[in-house]
C-alpha cells in the first residue's frame, strides 16, 4: 500500500467514457525522496520518511541538512512517515506518481482552508432562528441555550459554540483516481480535496 | 494552470470539427441513448455564442423551431456528438448574437459570405 506526498493543483472536469461530466482535482505528486528508512531493530516499527519539494539551504536549520545529507539529498519542505509501504525501499530512492494505479481508490488529507471566527450556523450547522416576526429580536443566528442553570452550574465540555473554523487536517477517503500521467508526475483522482490550490496533500492507496 | 491544462489533454477525445464562427449555420448530429438503443438527433440552426476554453469550451445553437425559439449548449468535449457540418458562413459583426434573440422573421436573418 504506497503512499506519496503531492500537491494540490486545482479542479477541472472531464467527460467520461458514457458522457457524463466528471469533476476532479489534478495533484502533483512527486517525485519525492526517501530521507529515512526506519525499522524494528533501530526504532521499534517498520516505516519510511519521504521528503517532497525542495527547501533552500539556507532556509533550513542545520540538523534538517544533516538529516538530508545523510539520504543524499537536499532538505524538504514537507516530510511524511509512510507505514504502509510493502516492499522494502533504499535510502535516498526517488519515488514517482507511477506507484498510484489507475482506477484504485486513495485517501487524501489535506489541511482545509480557514474560515476565521465562525458563528454556531456556519460552523456547527445549527439552524438559526428561521423567523423575523412573532417578538423575534435581531438574534437569527444565536446559538440559543448552553445548558441548564444551578445544575450543573457549567457549561459541559465539548458545548458546540462560535470559534475558528477551517485548517483543520482532514482526510477524503475513496477517491478514484482516473488517470496517473507519469512524465509531469500527474495525479488526477474524482472529487475535490481539503486546501487551497498549491497546498501539499498526503496521498495513500 | 499548465499542469491543468496537460490533465485535460489527457482525458480529450479525438475530433475533427470543422472550424465555425458566430453567426454561422451548423447542423450537429447529437446521440440520443434511449434505454439501451442509440439513434443519432439533428440540431441545425445558428450559432450564437462560443464561450469557455479547454474542456469547458461550448457553443450555442438556436434555432426557431414551430415559431419559437429553440437553443441548445454543445460542450465541444460532449462524446455525444457524432459530428458537426457547416451549411452556410454568415456576415456579422459580433461574437455573441444574443440580438437574434428579440428578432423574429425575416429580421432575424443573417446575411451569407460569399466564399
Amino acid at each position: 500500500m504506497p503512499g506519496l506526498i503531492g500537491k494540490k493543483i486545482g479542479m477541472t472536469s472531464v467527460f467520461s467514457a458514457e458522457g457524463k461530466s466528471i469533476p476532479c482535482t489534478v495533484i502533483e505528486a512527486g517525485p519525492c525522496v526517501v530521507t529515512q528508512v526506519k525499522t524494528v531493530e533501530t526504532d521499534g516499527y517498520n516505516a519510511v520518511q519521504l521528503g517532497f519539494l525542495d527547501k533552500k539551504e539556507k532556509n533550513a536549520t542545520k540538523p534538517e541538512v544533516g538529516h538530508a545529507q545523510k539520504a543524499g539529498t537536499t532538505p524538504k519542505r514537507k516530510y511524511v512517515e509512510f507505514k504502509s509501504f510493502k516492499n522494502v525501499l533504499a535510502l535516498g530512492e526517488t519515488i514517482t506518481a507511477d506507484i498510484i494505479a489507475e482506477d484504485v481508490v486513495v485517501d487524501v488529507t489535506g489541511v482545509s482552508k480557514g474560515k476565521g471566527f465562525q458563528g454556531v450556523v456556519r460552523r456547527h450547522g445549527f439552524g438559526g432562528v428561521g423567523q423575523n416576526t412573532h417578538g423575534q429580536h435581531n438574534r437569527n443566528r444565536a446559538p440559543g441555550s448552553i445548558g441548564a442553570s444551578s445544575f450543573p452550574s457549567r457549561v459541559f465540555k465539548g458545548m458546540r459554540m462560535a470559534g475558528r473554523m477551517g485548517g483543520d487536517n482532514v482526510t477524503i477517503k475513496n477517491l478514484r483516481v482516473l488517470k496517473v500521467i507519469p512524465e509531469q508526475n500527474l495525479i488526477i483522482v474524482k472529487g475535490s480535496l481539503p486546501g487551497a490550490k498549491g497546498s501539499l496533500v498526503i496521498i495513500e492507496q | 494552470m499548465d499542469l491543468i491544462k496537460i490533465a485535460e489533454q489527457a482525458f480529450a477525445i479525438e475530433k475533427n470539427y470543422p472550424e465555425f464562427k458566430s453567426g454561422d449555420t451548423i447542423t450537429v448530429a447529437y446521440k440520443i441513448v434511449e434505454g439501451n438503443k442509440e439513434r443519432i438527433q439533428m440540431f441545425r440552426g445558428v450559432v450564437i455564442r462560443i464561450k469557455g476554453q479547454g474542456t469547458k469550451k461550448t457553443f450555442t445553437v438556436r434555432k426557431i423551431s414551430d415559431n419559437i425559439g429553440v437553443e441548445r449548449i454543445f460542450p465541444f468535449e460532449s462524446p455525444f456528438i457524432d459530428s458537426i457540418t457547416v451549411n452556410k458562413h454568415g456576415v456579422v459583426r459580433r461574437a455573441k448574437l444574443y440580438y437574434l434573440r428579440a428578432l423574429r422573421g425575416k429580421k432575424a436573418r443573417i446575411k451569407e459570405k460569399r466564399m
